[in-house]
């Protein structure tokens, strides 16, 4: 397999992660798609690492790795707070930047 | 310094000036009242001594004009500043100075019970008209002169209003102002065009192009006809006359000053000084000679019915404003100018007179008046030599020069002659009138005078701080007031006396023109006297009755209490003109202005409105936002860029 099957494969990883981002109603369901979204780079990362055959590559996507997990912590946090203050996670529900 | 008659005359300029800075800029110093007064008297004096030095030096024949160059462009003065010292600037600059100093020291007197502070502000504004009329006076050039014109106009406005807690002063002074600016912004006009048509303002070099013939007439008439509107707003002549009779509104000294002997003679002055010029447009003189003796008409009628002393006085101005007028409109601009001197003091005297008289009464009124001759005998006898001279008589200061212009009238057109003499008559009538209604006749408090209103208003108090019961023991005013009226007495009557006998007045040259008829004066004089005995036989014997007279003129007399209409006219055609014209502009200002600005904020609201739609709030559609851009950005790179 190719370089370029990756590629596809990172790349379509990103969408559907974007496309969660964007249509998920549940703030939940919104970090799920981030993740998705990180990991989709951290597909290409590798890649590029493996195929041009320089770890520095592999290095990186532990560090996104890492502040993936501490992205979903601080994320889950907020959402908790979140629905303590607002009784609700529903992403359309909070509009308060509405102009 | 030099000792030339331009150096002495740019001192008795400038020490006016210098009084008014100095009473302008240092405050506490003009609030003193009398000190600032004393201040502003001793710089007049000084003025006065420099002037009559200047005046004799230029007799001397050391003539002399000192110039600056001013608003230099391109290497080339556009005008230049100075003063120009020549034989009618220097006679006209000791007129002036005289009459400015003799005023000031008078209102020591009249405008004794005025609040310091007000008095400070009175002699600021005389010592800065002082030295705007010299200025005017002494101008080498047509700018300056139109400068301190403007200047002048202001003080007349000032001082009109000096009273100005007094709504009709108030108005009189805004109507002043307004009138003889309808004429300044022809006399503006007319300067200009002479300026484009010669290249120069000044007065010498006009002259000189002038009397070389080689003047270019294209359009001149124009130009003569713009100046002898800014004339004839400042010197009163109709139909801009409406003003001066209201400009009465002013404490009486103002009136002898500004209303009387030197401002609103400055039309004529500058029509003397440029006779040369409007020598070369016949037409425009001829308009000059008629509305000059029609305007003399008109006042002279206008005089008769008036029961205001001072507003007799004024249409009496008026009417000898048109006479000089009549004299420059029949070429003989020298015989104009020599009775504008002689009428600056004699009339001057009359208005101090008069000032006197409503110190003592403590009103206007003359039905108010009367056997006053008893009480204050010398205002009386002054009063009645200023008379004398305003109607002409023999050995009195305005026989010579109302002769020289019933001469210059008659070598020139029939017409205005015939009115000029009508107007001989009516002035020695109503004037004897004024005598005999307020020093002789019986101070009767329900008499009847033939041509006044039979019905009056309330008595204005002439003299605004005079206490109401003045007038129970009228007496002599004091020296401060006596002393002015007293030389100007001897000065009408000495310049009445040696023109008499030796037929000119000293320091003045009138023009030779066609000798008059052998029968003028002996007819100008019984003319006169009949003025006089007519005044006598109805208001001192009563032998004619006043109203049945005054029946016999019934709609002329109508006519002439309503002042002919003309101030109604003018407030209905300008009032009907300018709501019309306000209606129009405030119609241009709701429906266009208004209407683009309202057009132009409603659209910015209602698109702020539809913008606003994007910003939702919602944090999914931001991202969705920075989606499709980044979107955008790479299909613009991979294409347009690529």
């Amino acid at each position: 397999m190719g370089l370029q099957s990756y590629l596809i494969l990172a790349a379509t990883v990103f969408c559907i992660g974007l496309f969660g981002v964007v249509t998920r109603r549940n703030t939940v369901g919104i970090l799920l798609g981030i993740e998705l979204m990180l990991n989709a780079v951290n597909i290409n990362l590798i890649a590029f690492s493996r195929f041009a055959g320089d770890t520095v590559g592999m290095v990186f996507s532990v560090f996104t790795i890492c502040i993936t997990v501490s992205e979903a912590a601080i994320g889950l946090a907020i959402v908790i707070l979140l629905f303590r203050v607002r009784r609700t996670v529903m992403a359309d529900h909070l509009d308060l930047l509405k102009g | 310094m030099s000792r030339d008659a331009d150096s002495f005359a740019l001192i008795a300029l400038l020490m006016p000036a210098a009084a008014f800075l100095f009473l302008a800029v240092v405050a506490p110093f003009r609030r003193t009242g009398r000190l600032a007064a004393y201040f502003s008297v001793l710089s007049a004096a000084g003025s006065l001594a420099a002037a009559i030095l200047a005046w004799r030096l230029e007799a001397a024949g050391i003539v002399g004009r000192l110039s600056w160059n001013w608003l230099t462009t391109a290497g080339m003065p556009l005008a230049t500043v100075g003063v120009l010292a020549d034989a009618d600037s220097t006679v006209m600059l000791v007129l002036v100075a005289l009459v400015a100093f003799l005023v000031q020291f008078y209102s020591l007197g009249y405008l004794h019970d005025e609040p310091p502070a007000a008095l400070g502000r009175y002699y600021t504004y005389q010592s800065l008209f002082a030295f705007s009329m010299m200025g005017l006076v002494l101008a080498p050039n047509l700018l300056q002169l139109f400068i301190c014109w403007e200047l002048v106009g202001l003080c007349s406005y000032l001082l009109i209003g000096f009273w100005y807690q007094k709504p009709e002063a108030a108005r009189a002074a805004v109507k002043a102002f307004w009138t003889t600016k309808a004429g300044d912004v022809g006399l503006l006009i007319g300067i200009v065009l002479l300026w484009r048509l010669t290249g120069t303002f000044d007065l010498s070099e006009m002259r000189a192009l002038a009397t070389s013939g080689a003047f270019p007439l294209a359009g001149l008439g124009f130009i003569t006809f713009c100046i002898y509107l800014g004339a004839a707003g400042k010197s009163a002549q109709f139909p801009l006359h409406v003003w001066l009779p209201d400009a009465m509104e002013g404490p009486t000294p103002v009136s002898a000053l500004i209303h009387a002997a030197t401002m609103v003679t400055a039309g004529v002055y500058l029509l003397h000084r440029t006779s040369w010029l409007f020598a070369l447009t016949p037409d425009v003189l001829l308009i000059v000679a008629w509305i000059g003796a029609f305007t003399a008409l008109l006042a002279a009628v206008l005089a008769c019915v008036q029961d205001d002393i001072k507003r007799v006085l004024a249409y009496s101005t008026v009417s000898q404003l048109g006479y000089m007028m009549a004299a420059i409109g029949a070429g003989v601009s020298s015989a104009g100018f020599l009775h504008l001197l002689t009428h600056g003091l004699f009339k001057a005297l009359l208005f101090l007179g008069a000032g006197a008289v409503i110190h003592a009464v403590g009103s206007n009124d003359l039905p108010r008046m009367g056997g006053l001759a008893r009480r204050m005998p010398q205002t009386a006898l002054v009063f009645i030599i200023g008379t004398l001279s305003l109607a002409g008589i023999p050995f009195f200061g305005g026989y010579i020069s109302k002769e020289g212009i019933l001469g210059a009238s008659i070598g020139h057109q029939t017409g205005p002659f015939l009115l000029l003499m009508i107007v001989a008559f009516l002035t020695a009538f109503y004037m004897f009138r004024v005598v005999f209604l307020a020093f002789f006749a019986s101070p009767a408090p329900t008499v009847v005078s033939g041509f006044s209103r039979t019905h009056h208003g309330p008595a204005k108090a002439g003299h605004y701080s005079a206490p109401e019961g003045g007038h129970h023991s009228p007496h002599d005013p004091p020296m401060t007031m006596l002393l002015p009226l007293w030389l100007l007495a001897v000065l009408s009557l000495g310049v009445g006396l040696y023109s008499t006998f030796t037929g000119h007045v000293p320091g003045v040259t009138v023009a030779e023109h066609e000798g008059a008829p052998g029968w003028l004066a002996p007819s100008a004089i019984a003319v006169a006297v009949a003025g006089i005995a007519l005044a006598w036989l109805v208001y001192q014997r009563r032998v004619l009755d006043a109203e049945k007279l005054a029946a016999m003129f019934g709609p002329i007399r109508r006519a002439a209490i309503a002042k002919f209409w003309l101030d109604d006219l003018f407030e209905g055609v300008l009032g009907a003109l300018l709501f019309a014209f306000s209606r129009f502009i405030g119609w241009i200002d709701r429906y266009l202005v208004d209407g683009v600005l309202n057009v132009v904020s409603a659209w910015t609201v209602s698109a702020g409105d539809d913008v606003r739609l994007i910003q939702t709030g919602r944090a999914q559609d931001y991202v969705y936002g920075v989606a499709v851009g980044l979107l955008v950005l790479i299909l613009w790179m991979r294409w347009a860029l690529a």
